[in-house]
């Protein structure tokens, strides 16, 4: 029982972290171009 | 989406070319004197193309930034100055269709982004309850089970206030118009649920069902999430598609100033300078210049009409081949087009009247359970007098029939049927669409642009002398207008030899001349390219020196598919009928080509939605398929519509549904995924109703532990999720594919790009 006293919030903070973090991924746009996103990686930075 | 193609280039080779002022006046000010234009470039697929669209606008002087969003098929480039820079003819050049984009209607969705958001914390919550419930259900002692408990209330609170929200809100909108709906009865269960939980959290009981309650929400938001999805992608591939109105033109002023205004600022009177190839913004009379206009989209005539001096020309109709002066005689508001606007607005009713399957479904189902939760209540309250016992069990038969697969078994089948539809490149704006589509039982055509292409094709090109041909054909090539344009693709198989012409020059309304060496060659209408006496005067012809060489005949060329497709929808019990605007022999030829029966032509837009109106008097339940701006009064007041992606705007927006593919198998395909989607979803219907047979005495017994309501409602959501997934129709979409991801080839013929 006592372990749950602080396992049981870390969890829950570790979890509302990632909603936390999502919610901001999907505000700052990161959704937006997902196709985009994957083919983004092929290009090479440095041609220009 | 990979909904970049064919049709989509037909669309692009149809549309006039958007000027510098266009561009300017369609872009958005950004504030600091920057502006942002926003394109749609279909063509686009990979990141070698990204980058030659980023480079290539990047490079144009103004240009700030340009920056391409894949999934969407758009460049937005932002931009500074007085003019806009060639963007549309640069990305031409490197090899990319491009057109503009409505820059306002491109807001961020609002809605999906709520539906995200709640569902994420939907998810939060409904998981993190789970969690503590699997321990509370595998033994907790008592003390730990109430600390539980409580951590779970604190987290299924937020979970209903924040994304419960959703359905509360449609539900309370649903009540407030005296109607009910699905969200109803989700509403009240999961409301209940939590009250009924939260007292007995108060009172140490054992039980507490906020795990059912958050996960009945998680369930139902990802189902209305994907169903929004789905339908935003489609709506968004419609916008995409070009724009054929245009949304200005070059004004010329009493003292020879030029000014580039707005469509609706034109007033009669104005004299509006149209180039080839631009369509006429407002109705008016020509003031000068000859030209032929493709009246095709306006009025589903199917020829090109010649114009010159004192013709009065409409709204919507493309200048082919020569330059023309129009004088308005009328505003935007009152032309054509509006009046169009007006008749759409005037038809639409028997659509709007429409109630969805969930809906009659819900007003069935809820009073139902409500009546049973009620006698439960009164039943145990009889038997045992123990209120809260009584309660407790009425509450658990509202969870335990909370219409979890209900509240999915439309949606989910909805969802699968618009994805296997998109694949097979048809767009549908709406799911109630879907439920209509299943229930027609006649189909209604437009000719020009729906049956045929609106494009000519050179009858029986084998007839011709291939030296004669050959010579019409390199002449053709020089012009834009559609029978020119038929003889040069009807020439492109035969090999260009040695006809080198010379002071080619093209007379619009007439046709095209040129030399080589002393012999003059003409090619266009009889009356002017041949002199001699006793000659047919009709009809277009290829002339040396004022004697006949060849006369050409031509015919509107049939969509591919289309006879099958029509002959698919017969066999499936279809009424078939054509509704044109174009000459009756035309219509009537067409009808036999077709195998249709009933055809009716000439008619004007109002007489189109007359006969629907007619055939809906008759218990008629008629899917129209139509493409022009003359069809769009008659798309919106028919039960369901369907519209090619190169139909006119207010057409494309009337519509269910819009295919882009040339093919008119979209239509039966359609057909088919509707009345699969319709049947999956009776199937799911049943499949509830029996879980309700099977779990309903089981609740009113008071049997029911939370363990139980988890185990039966995620059960019979699973069922009614793998039974959606059964759905066969349009299927083998592996043809479709293979088209969708071809690089696209500029629009117009082969002739042209080779040169």
């Amino acid at each position: 029982m006592s372990s749950l006293v602080f396992l049981v919030p870390l969890a829950l903070l570790l979890g509302a972290a990632g909603l936390g973090a999502f919610l901001w991924s999907l505000r700052s746009g990161q959704y937006d171009d997902l196709d985009g996103a994957a083919e983004r990686i092929l290009i090479d930075d440095d041609q220009e | 989406m990979s909904c970049c193609a064919p049709g989509v280039e037909a669309a692009a080779g149809m549309a006039a070319v958007a000027s510098p002022e266009e561009i300017r006046l369609a872009s958005r000010e950004l504030g600091g004197g920057l502006r942002q234009t926003d394109l749609s470039v279909p063509a686009m697929h990979c990141a070698a193309c990204i980058q030659t669209v980023e480079r290539t606008l990047g490079r144009l002087p103004g240009v700030e930034n340009a920056r391409v969003n894949l999934s969407t098929r758009r460049a937005s480039v932002k931009w500074r100055g007085e003019a806009a820079p060639p963007m549309i003819a640069a990305l031409e050049k490197a090899g990319y269709q491009a057109h503009l984009f409505e820059a306002e209607e491109d807001k961020v969705d609002p809605e999906l982004s709520r539906l995200i958001r709640a569902l994420g914390v939907a998810g939060f919550c409904s998981m993190n309850i789970m969690l503590l419930s699997v321990s509370v259900w595998s033994g907790a002692d008592a003390e730990t089970r109430q600390a539980f408990h409580w951590i779970s209330a604190a987290l299924a609170l937020p979970c209903l206030l924040y994304s419960g929200r959703v359905f509360f809100a449609s539900a309370f909108a649903a009540l407030k118009g005296g109607r009910t709906n699905m969200d109803v009865p989700i509403s009240i269960g999961i409301s209940l649920a939590f009250g009924l939980s939260l007292y007995d959290t108060l009172h140490h009981g054992e039980h507490a069902y906020f795990d059912a309650a958050t996960t009945l929400v998680f369930f139902l938001l990802i189902g209305r999430t994907l169903d929004h999805v789905m339908r935003e992608k489609a709506r968004a591939a419609v916008r995409g598609l070009v724009r054929l109105s245009p949304r200005g033109a070059m004004v010329e002023r009493p003292d020879g100033s030029r000014d580039y205004l707005p469509v609706a600022e034109i007033e009669p009177g104005m004299r509006v300078l149209l180039a080839a190839g631009e369509r006429v913004p407002i109705d008016g009379t020509v003031a000068e210049g000859v030209s032929d206009l493709d009246c095709a989209i306006a009025t589903g005539e199917s020829d090109p009409r010649r114009v010159e001096q004192g013709a009065t020309v409409r709204a919507g109709t493309l200048n082919l081949t020569g330059p023309l002066t129009v004088v308005a005689s009328a505003r935007a508001q009152e032309s054509f087009l509006a009046e169009m606007v007006r008749l759409m607005e005037a038809a639409e009713g028997g659509r709007a009247r429409y109630r969805r399957l969930a809906d009659r479904a819900a007003q069935l189902y809820s009073p139902v359970v409500h009546a049973t939760a009620l006698l439960t209540f009164i039943g145990w309250m009889l038997a045992t007098g123990d209120w809260h016992r009584a309660i407790g069990v009425a509450i658990a038969v509202l969870i335990i029939t909370c219409p979890c697969a209900l509240g999915l078994a439309v949606p989910i089948v909805q969802v699968i049927a618009a994805r296997r539809l998109f694949e097979n490149g048809i767009m549908v704006k709406d799911g109630s669409g879907i439920e209509r589509l299943a229930s027609v039982d006649a189909a209604a055509f437009d000719k020009t642009g729906t049956l045929t292409l609106g494009r000519p094709r050179l009858l029986g090109s084998d007839r011709y002398d291939p030296e004669t041909l050959t010579l019409a054909a390199a002449l053709a090539v020089h012009s834009r207008h559609p029978l020119s344009q038929a003889l040069a693709a009807a020439g492109a198989g035969l090999a260009l030899t040695s006809s080198r012409f010379t002071d080619i020059v093209e007379h619009p309304g007439l046709g095209i001349e040129a030399r080589q060496g002393d012999t003059l060659y003409r090619l266009g209408r009889a009356g002017w390219a041949l002199s001699g006496e006793g000659e047919p005067a009709e009809g277009t012809v290829l002339s040396r020196d004022g004697r006949l060489l060849s006369a050409f005949a031509f015919e509107d060329t049939v969509r591919p598919g289309g006879r099958e497709a029509v002959r698919k929808l017969q066999d499936a019990g279809l009424a078939v009928e054509i509704l044109s605007g174009d000459r009756e022999p035309v219509v009537a030829d067409v009808a036999a080509r077709f195998g249709i029966d009933a055809s009716a032509g000439e008619l004007l837009p109002a007489d189109k939605v007359g006969r629907l109106q007619e055939l809906a008097r008759q218990g008629r339940r008629v899917l129209m398929v139509g493409d022009g701006l003359n069809d769009a009064p008659a798309l919106a007041s028919a039960y369901v519509s369907m519209a090619p992606a190169t139909a006119a705007d207010i057409g494309r927006n009337a519509a269910d549904f819009v295919f882009l593919h040339e093919s008119l198998d979209a239509v039966p395909t359609a057909y088919a995924v509707a009345r699969e989607a319709g049947r999956l979803v009776k199937q799911n219907f049943g499949l509830a109703i029996s879980y309700n047979a099977i779990a309903l005495p089981i609740a009113i017994a008071g049997f029911v532990t939370p363990l139980v309501a988890a185990i039966a409602m995620s059960l019979s959501s699973v069922i009614v999720v793998a039974n959606a997934l059964r759905l066969r129709a349009g299927k083998p979409a592996k043809a479709a594919r293979g088209r969708q991801t071809g690089r696209a080839v500029g629009g117009g013929n082969p002739l042209v790009a080779a040169r």
